[in-house]
C-alpha cells in the first residue's frame, strides 16, 4: 500500500535546494544528519519523494484535495515505506519494553566502557568514558549486579481477545484494518511510567485491548466511534504511547471488549495555507515527521516536546502538550487553530478558523486536554512559521542554583527568553558531564580541562554547587547574535560565565537519549522516572529544595539501600513562572517490591509539590496517575462542570480509559 | 496524639549518660579552653552573613518592605520614615554575636561555675544529636527556663562542645544593664520588648529578623517558650509568639524541615530561690542594675549543689505536621503578605508547645531533696492541722522518702538518687544543702521556719516570712508535681466525685483538668488519653483497681490515694478562696471590680483566712496560683475580663461562682 506523508499541499513552488539550505544551517538536536551519511541518505531519498509530489499539485493545481480516505488506496504500492515513522507493527522498529528504536540503546560493552548503539543519534556508536564511573558512583549500582529484562513477550502472558462479534462483523464490512494479535495488543496497553516497563521487563501484563484498528481518516474514525457506541465497545485513543500518566492502561475493572484506537496511519499534512501561515493535518502524524516534512518545505510548526521523535498531534492536543520552543512559538493551545474530533454525540469543530473569538468559552478547552475521554482528536489545524535562518546554542555556568533561577526569573521579567532556557542544578550538571562522549583530540581535552580551571579555580566556582543553564537562540542572524548579547548580559549580572555552544547543544541532544538511559539502569537495577510541575517565581528556589529533600527522605525512610539521585531543572519560563522537572532514581537492590516503593516515593514528591504551590501537571496531564488529586485542583464544582460535559458528550463512556476524572 | 511515642522516647533517653563538663575545667586551663579552636559543624545550606548583612537582609525583605508600605499608607507617614523607624528597631533588637566576647565568657563563667556549682552534667549524645540536627535542618533550642544562668549556660555547653553557638530571644529587661546587656548582645543574645502586641510594624522586624536567621540557618535559634522564668519551678504553660514564628517558615515551604529541640535545665539549687519566694509574696522583682548583679556577689559564696543539662530528643515539625496541616493554604498569596495561618495550624502548633513542655518536664532531673522537701511540707500542714509537733524523726523521713522514691520511679520520674549510699547519708546529705529550708534538732527533721513571734513584728511579718521558707519548699515539691499530676487529678476527682463510678470520676476529672488548665501542663483536648494512662499508672502503683465501670482501691492504695490527693490540696484549696472571695467581692462591690483592685484585696482575704486557721496553706499567698486562679475563673466564665476601659475591669458572674463553689463545696463534705 502506498502511503504518501505528504499528499498534494498548496502549491509551493519553492525548490528542493531552497529547502536544503534551511535544512543544513540547522543544527538538528535530533539526529545530527550532518553526523550521520546513512540518516542524509534516506532525507534525500525523501526530499526527492517530495520534490515529486510538489511537482505534480503544481501540475494539476488541485488545492486542498486532501479529506479523501486512504483506505481507499491501492495496497499495491508499498515501496517508500521507509518516509512512515510509524508502521502499523510498531514492534517492528520499536521496543516492545523500553523506550525508542530497538536498535538505539546504552549498553556497558564488554571493557565495561559505556556506549549507545544504533546510528540515529549524534551519540549513537560512541563511547561514554564517564558514564560507568558515575552511574556506579551516584547510585551505588556495580556492572557485576544485572537485572536483565524478559527478552521475549510470552504469549500466555495475556488473556485471549474478548470480541465483541457483531462489532468486529460490522468493522469489517468498513475495510478498516484490525488486529487481535497479542503483540499489537501488549504494544497499545501501556504507557512510559515506571511501574508499565518494569512490568514489561518482567513479562508481566496486565489487562490489555482486546483489539487495534488502524483508522486511515477522519471518516474512518467517525464509523468506528458509530460502531462502539451502537455495540457498547470501549475504545481507547492511542497516539504516540508516551504517556507518562498511566493514561493508556486499560481500566481493570472494564468489562466491555477494549479497543485501541491506532492513529498511526492518519499522518497526512492535508494541506498548508502560506497566506494565513496554518496546516492542515490529520492527528495521528508524529512530531518528527511533521516537522521534517514542514522543513523540506521551509516551515515549522516549532512545537517540539521531548518526546516529538514518537508523540503524535492528536496526543499533544490531548494532554495540552508544551514544547521545548514555546517561547517562540507558544504551547500547543498556543498553536492550535482548528481542531475536529469524532465524540459518541458526533463531530465536534468550529465553523470558522477565525485568529480568536467572543464566543462563549473556548470549546478548544474542553478538547485540550480531556486525555482521550471525550472523543478522538481527527484533524487539526496549527500555525505554522518560517523556518528561522539561524540556530545557535549556548550555554551559561552559574555559581550555584539560585543565582541560575534569579538570572532566570530576570530574563523572563525582561520577556527576552531565547527559543528555549533551561536551568540545570548541579547534579544534573554532573550527570550531563558523565554523557560527554569521547573526545578524539588531545587539544580538546587539553581546552576542557582548561576551561574546568578556569571556571572552579579562577573563578572559584564550587563544582559541587555550580549550574549550568543552556540556551537556543533562533531568528535572523543579526537578531540572534542581538539577542544572545542581551541574554548573556543579564547572566553576567548574576555571576553567569558563558560556558560555550558545546555544552548547550549537548544539553538539547540529552533530552533524547535521556530516556534511553531509564532501559540501561533498568539493566542495573536502578529505576528511575521523571516528573514536572509549575510554579510561581518566588516559589521556584523552596519547591525545589523541599522536593528533592523529601525524595531523599522517603527513600531512605521507605528502605532504600543506597542514596538517590534526586535532581531537577527549571525548563520554561513565563511571566508568572516556571515548569520544574524532577529526575529520580534509586538502586533498588534488597527491596522486595521496588515499584511500591517508587510509586510511594514519586506520591510523596507529588504531595510535596502541591503543598509548596506547585501545579498537578505543566504538561504530563493527569492520566489515571494523578487524578486523586484533581478536586483540590479544580474544586468541586470545576470537577462538576468537566464530568457534565462527559456525561453529555459520552453518556455511554465509550471513550472508557478513566483519565482525568 | 503524641502521647504514646513520647512515653516511648522518654524510655529511651533515660539510657543517655551524664557527663561532668566542669571536671575537666578543674583539671586544665581555664584560659586555654578559652582560647581553643572553635569550630562548629554548620547547616548544610547555610548563607554565610556578618550581623550587618544579616540586618541589610531583613531591611530589605519583601514582607518588611510590605508592611513599611503598609504601615506608611495606613498612617500618613512617609516612607522613608517608617523604614528609618524599622531600621531603629532592628538596631536595638539584633544581636550582635562576636567570638572573644564568647570567649571572655568561657573564661569567666568556668571560673564562676566552679565556685557555685559541684558539677554541670550534660548527655552528651543529646549534644551528638544537636550536632546531626544542626547540619540538616534549622534548628530551635529551647530549654527550660528557671533562672537568668539559663541562657548563659546553654552557650557554655554549646561552646564547650564545639557546637554553633545559638542567638538567643532575651527580654528587654536585660538591655536596662549598663554593659552586660550589651555583652550579652556580643554574646548572641537579641533583644525583644516584653509586649508589642498591637505594633505592626515591631512585629514584622521582629518576626522577619528570627526566620532570616532561620531561614539562612545562620545559627541556631534558642528562645524559652515558657516565656519567662518560672518563679515556682513548675513549668509555664507554653507561649506561642515565637514558636509560631519559627515555624511559620516550614508551613509556608521556605525551609525543608525545622527540628525543635527541648532542652531540660535542672537545678539541685537555683540561685533565685529566696529571690522568687519574696517576688511572688507581693515584693517586686528589682530591676535588673549591674550594680544589683554585684550585690548578687554573696551568692557566689554559696553551695549550689549540680546542674543537669539534658538535651531531648529533636522534633521534626515536618513529620509531626504530616498529614495534618494543609501547607497548601498558602498557594494563593504572595507568601509576603501576613497571613492568618488556618485552624489546622493552630491546632497542631499548640499541641506541639505542650508537648515540648511535656518534654522538657520528662527529662528533668529531680534530686533526692525534691522528694523531702514535698514530705516535710506535707507533714508540715498535717501538723498544723492536727496540733501535734511538726518534724519528722530523720529515719522516719527516709523511711518515707524511699516509698516516694520508689513511687515517682515508678510514675516515670528522672530521679538522682544515688542507689550505692546509704539512704540516711543520701538524706542528711542533701538536707545539708538547704540549710535555710530545713533544720535538724534532736535527731528530728523540720521546716526552718522562723520561730517564736518576736515582739516587734505583726502577726502579718510573721506570717510573711514564714512564707518564704513555705514558698521555697514549695519550689522544690513543684519540680515533681509534673510526675504525679495525672494520678493526682484522678485521686482528686474521686475525692470530690466521692464516688467510683468510672464517668463521675471522669466527670469531674475533666472540670479539674479544665480548672487547672493554666497550673499545670495539660495537653488540651487530651482529657481521655490523660485519663486512662493515669489510671494505668495507679494499676500499676497498686493503688487502684480499674474495671470497666468502676474502680475499688485496695487496701494498700489508700496511702498512695491520699499523698496524691493532698499533692494537689493546696491548690483546690487556694482556688477556692479566691472564688470564696470573687463571690464576696460582688456581693459587696456590685458586679465589677477592677484588675488592680483585686490582687491586694485578694492578699488580704487570704491572709485574714490563714491568720484565723480558716486555711492551713500560706503557699496560697503566692501571687503565681492567684493569677492562675483568676485565669481559671475567668476560663470557667465565673468571672469576664471586660475590654476596652484603661484598667482591666473583671466581672463576676454570679451563678457560674456559685455553681463553683459547690462543685468545689463537695470536697469537704467527702
Amino acid at each position: 500500500m502506498r502511503r504518501l506523508p505528504l499528499t498534494p499541499v498548496t502549491a509551493s513552488h519553492r525548490s528542493a535546494p531552497s529547502i536544503h539550505k534551511h535544512g543544513s544551517s540547522m543544527a538538528s538536536n535530533i539526529s545530527g544528519s550532518s553526523s550521520s551519511s546513512d540518516r542524509q541518505r534516506v532525507a534525500q531519498h525523501r526530499l526527492r519523494v517530495i520534490a515529486g509530489h510538489l511537482q505534480r499539485s503544481a501540475e494539476s493545481d488541485s488545492v486542498i484535495q486532501a479529506a479523501e480516505c486512504k483506505a481507499s488506496v491501492s495496497e499495491s504500492v508499498a515501496a517508500d515505506s521507509e518516509t512512515r515513522t510509524v508502521p502499523r507493527r510498531r514492534q517492528e522498529i520499536m521496543k516492545w519494553n523500553g523506550w525508542g528504536y530497538s536498535d538505539s540503546r546504552f549498553l556497558f560493552n564488554k571493557k565495561g566502557q559505556a556506549e549507545f548503539t544504533g546510528k540515529r543519534y549524534r551519540l549513537s556508536g560512541l563511547i561514554i568514558p564517564g558514564l560507568k564511573d558515575w552511574f556506579e558512583g551516584t547510585f551505588g549500582a556495580n556492572l557485576q549486579h544485572k537485572s536483565p529484562a524478559t527478552p521475549i513477550l510470552n504469549s500466555n502472558a495475556t488473556h485471549p481477545p474478548n470480541l465483541n462479534k457483531a462489532f468486529v462483523e460490522e468493522l469489517k464490512s468498513t475495510g478498516v484494518p484490525f488486529s487481535h494479535d497479542t503483540e499489537d495488543r501488549v504494544f497499545r496497553a501501556h504507557g512510559h511510567c515506571l511501574h508499565e516497563i518494569f512490568a514489561l521487563r518482567e513479562g508481566k501484563v496486565g489487562r490489555v485491548p482486546d483489539m487495534v484498528v488502524w483508522p486511515n481518516c477522519h471518516n474512518d474514525v467517525v464509523k468506528i466511534v458509530e460502531l462502539a457506541t451502537k455495540h457498547d465497545v470501549c475504545l481507547i485513543p492511542y497516539g504516540g504511547g508516551t504517556s507518562v500518566s498511566s493514561a493508556l492502561e486499560c481500566p481493570p475493572e472494564e468489562t466491555r471488549s477494549i479497543v485501541s484506537l491506532d492513529t498511526s496511519q492518519m499522518n497526512r499534512i492535508l494541506w498548508i495555507d502560506e497566506k494565513n501561515l496554518t496546516a492542515h493535518m490529520e492527528a495521528g502524524i508524529i512530531g518528527q515527521d511533521l516537522e521534517r516534512l514542514l522543513n523540506e518545505i521551509g516551515y515549522c510548526t516549532g512545537h517540539e516536546p521531548d518526546s516529538m521523535e514518537f508523540s503524535s498531534l492528536g496526543g499533544w492536543v490531548a494532554t495540552r502538550a508544551s514544547g521545548m520552543k514555546k517561547n517562540i512559538y507558544g504551547n500547543i493551545e498556543d498553536l492550535v487553530v482548528h481542531i475536529k474530533m469524532v465524540t459518541p454525540q458526533g463531530v465536534i469543530e468550529k465553523g470558522c478558523v477565525g485568529p480568536r473569538m467572543s464566543t462563549g468559552p473556548d470549546i478548544h478547552h474542553f478538547i485540550l486536554g480531556s486525555e482521550g475521554t471525550l472523543g478522538v482528536v481527527t484533524e487539526v489545524t496549527m500555525k505554522i512559521r518560517p523556518m528561522p535562518e539561524y540556530q545557535k546554542y549556548g550555554s551559561v555556568v552559574f555559581p550555584n542554583f539560585e543565582q541560575g533561577v534569579a538570572c532566570l526569573r530576570e530574563v523572563a521579567r525582561q520577556r527576552c527568553a531565547p527559543a528555549s532556557i533551561r536551568l540545570m542544578d548541579n547534579e544534573q550538571f554532573k550527570f550531563g558531564h558523565a554523557l560527554k562522549p569521547q573526545v578524539s583530540s588531545l587539544f580538546t581535552s587539553f581546552v576542557d580541562g582548561l576551561k574546568k580551571f578556569y571556571i572552579t579555580k579562577f573563578k572559584g566556582f564550587d563544582p559541587n554547587h555550580l549550574c549550568v543553564a543552556t540556551l537556543l537562540f533562533e531568528g535572523d542572524r543579526e537578531k540572534v547574535l542581538q539577542h544572545e548579547k542581551q541574554v548573556y548580559d543579564i547572566a553576567a549580572k548574576f555571576g553567569g560565565l558563558a560556558a560555550g555552544e558545546d555544552n548547550g547543544q549537548r544539553g538539547y541532544m540529552l533530552t533524547f537519549v535521556i530516556a534511553y538511559l531509564r532501559d540501561l539502569g533498568m539493566d542495573y537495577y536502578v529505576i528511575g522516572e521523571s516528573f514536572e510541575t509549575s510554579v510561581p517565581w518566588d516559589r521556584v528556589l523552596d519547591i525545589c529544595r523541599n522536593v528533592k529533600a523529601r525524595i531523599i527522605h522517603e527513600c531512605k525512610e521507605k528502605g532504600v539501600q543506597f542514596p538517590p539521585l534526586s535532581t531537577c531543572r527549571v525548563t520554561q519560563t513565563y511571566d508568572a513562572g516556571a515548569c520544574i522537572y524532577f529526575y529520580f532514581a534509586f538502586n533498588y537492590r534488597g527491596l522486595s517490591d521496588p515499584v511500591h516503593v517508587y510509586e510511594q516515593v514519586e506520591h510523596a514528591a507529588r504531595e510535596e509539590i502541591l503543598a509548596n504551590g506547585g501545579s498537578l501537571s505543566h504538561h504530563h496531564g493527569v492520566g489515571t496517575l494523578r487524578k486523586e488529586w484533581m478536586r483540590e485542583t479544580i474544586s468541586s464544582v470545576g470537577m462538576g462542570m468537566l464530568k457534565s460535559v462527559k456525561d453529555f458528550v459520552d453518556p455511554k463512556n465509550i471513550f472508557g480509559n478513566r483519565n482525568l476524572l | 496524639m503524641f502521647s504514646p511515642t513520647q512515653h516511648g522516647e522518654s524510655m529511651l533517653k533515660k539510657k543517655d549518660e551524664f557527663e561532668d563538663i566542669l571536671e575537666e575545667r578543674r583539671n586544665s586551663s581555664d584560659l586555654r579552653y578559652a582560647l581553643r579552636s572553635y569550630t562548629p559543624p554548620l547547616y548544610k545550606e547555610v548563607t554565610p552573613a556578618t550581623a550587618n548583612e544579616l540586618k541589610d537582609m531583613v531591611l530589605q525583605s519583601d514582607p518588611l518592605c510590605f508592611v513599611v508600605r503598609q504601615v506608611s499608607t495606613e498612617s500618613g507617614r512617609p516612607v522613608d520614615e517608617v523604614q528609618a523607624e524599622a531600621s531603629a528597631i532592628l538596631e536595638e533588637m539584633a544581636h550582635g554575636l562576636q567570638l572573644s566576647t564568647v570567649r571572655f565568657f568561657a573564661f569567666t563563667l568556668s571560673k564562676v561555675f566552679k565556685t557555685l556549682f559541684r558539677s554541670i552534667h550534660v548527655n552528651e549524645d543529646g549534644i551528638q544529636r544537636l550536632q546531626q540536627a544542626v547540619q540538616e535542618n534549622p534548628v530551635v533550642l529551647l530549654p527550660s527556663h528557671r533562672s537568668y544562668l539559663d541562657f548563659l549556660l546553654m552557650s557554655y555547653i554549646l561552646y564547650t562542645y564545639d557546637t554553633p553557638l545559638p542567638v538567643i530571644a532575651a527580654g528587654m529587661d536585660f538591655m536596662g544593664m549598663k554593659m552586660v546587656g550589651e555583652m550579652l548582645r556580643k554574646s548572641g543574645a537579641f533583644f525583644i520588648r516584653r509586649s508589642f502586641g498591637g505594633d505592626k510594624l515591631y512585629w514584622a522586624v521582629f518576626s522577619e529578623y528570627v526566620q532570616t536567621l532561620l531561614k539562612k540557618g545562620y545559627a541556631p535559634i534558642e528562645f524559652f517558650l515558657e516565656g519567662t522564668r518560672s518563679r515556682t519551678s513548675k513549668s509555664l504553660t507554653p507561649k506561642l509568639g515565637l514558636l509560631n514564628v519559627v515555624l511559620e517558615p516550614f508551613f509556608k515551604g521556605e525551609v525543608y524541615d525545622v527540628t525543635l529541640l527541648p532542652v531540660s535545665i535542672s537545678y539541685e539549687r537555683i540561685l533565685e530561690e529566696s529571690l522568687y519566694a519574696r517576688e511572688l509574696l507581693g515584693v517586686p522583682k528589682p530591676k535588673e542594675s549591674t550594680s544589683g548583679l554585684f550585690k548578687a556577689r554573696k551568692v557566689l559564696s554559696e553551695d549550689y549543689g549540680s546542674i543537669h543539662v539534658y538535651f531531648g530528643q529533636p522534633v521534626s515539625v515536618r513529620k509531626l505536621s504530616e498529614g495534618r496541616v494543609k501547607r497548601s493554604q498558602f498557594n494563593l498569596m504572595p507568601r509576603h503578605i501576613p497571613k492568618r495561618p488556618g485552624e489546622d495550624i493552630n491546632k497542631v502548633v499548640i499541641e506541639l508547645a505542650y508537648q515540648l513542655v511535656q518534654n522538657q518536664q520528662a527529662n528533668m532531673v529531680l534530686n533526692p531533696f525534691v522528694l523531702l522537701a514535698t514530705l516535710l511540707l506535707q507533714n508540715h500542714h498535717q501538723s498544723l492541722a492536727s496540733g501535734q509537733k511538726p518534724g519528722m524523726k530523720l529515719q522516719e523521713l527516709t523511711d518515707r522518702a524511699l516509698w516516694l522514691r520508689d513511687l515517682s520511679r515508678l510514675f516515670g520520674a528522672c530521679l538522682q538518687w544515688p542507689d550505692d549510699r546509704p539512704p540516711a547519708e543520701v538524706v542528711s546529705s542533701s538536707l545539708r544543702l538547704h540549710p535555710g529550708l530545713v533544720t535538724i534538732s534532736e535527731g528530728r527533721v523540720q521546716l526552718a521556719l522562723p520561730g517564736e513571734p518576736h515582739g516587734a513584728s505583726s502577726p502579718e511579718e510573721e506570717l510573711f516570712n514564714q512564707a518564704v521558707i513555705i514558698l521555697s519548699c514549695v519550689s522544690y515539691r513543684n519540680q515533681m508535681l509534673h510526675v504525679f499530676v495525672g494520678p493526682a487529678l484522678v485521686a482528686s476527682a474521686m475525692n470530690i466525685s466521692s464516688s467510683t463510678q468510672k464517668n463521675e470520676i471522669a466527670n469531674s476529672h475533666s472540670f479539674l483538668r479544665n480548672m487547672f488548665f493554666h497550673e499545670f501542663i495539660l495537653c488540651p483536648g487530651g482529657t481521655n488519653q490523660d485519663l486512662s494512662m493515669s489510671f494505668d499508672l495507679l494499676e500499676k502503683a497498686r493503688a487502684l483497681d480499674v474495671f470497666s465501670h468502676h474502680v475499688l482501691v485496695p487496701e494498700e492504695g489508700h496511702r498512695t490515694l491520699s499523698f496524691l490527693s493532698s499533692l494537689l490540696d493546696p491548690f483546690l484549696q487556694g482556688y477556692q478562696v479566691m472564688e470564696t472571695h470573687g463571690r464576696s467581692c460582688c456581693e459587696s462591690k456590685g458586679d465589677t471590680l477592677t484588675d488592680k483592685q483585686f490582687v491586694p484585696d485578694v492578699r488580704k482575704f487570704i491572709v485574714k483566712q490563714i491568720l484565723a486557721g480558716r486555711l492551713k496553706y500560706s503557699e496560697v499567698l503566692s501571687s503565681d496560683l492567684q493569677k492562675n486562679a483568676l485565669a481559671a475563673l475567668s476560663r470557667l466564665g465565673a468571672v469576664q475580663k471586660i475590654k476596652g476601659s484603661v484598667l482591666g475591669n473583671l466581672k463576676v458572674n454570679k451563678v457560674m461562682v456559685n455553681w463553683l463553689e459547690d462543685t468545689l463545696g463537695e470536697k469537704e463534705a467527702a
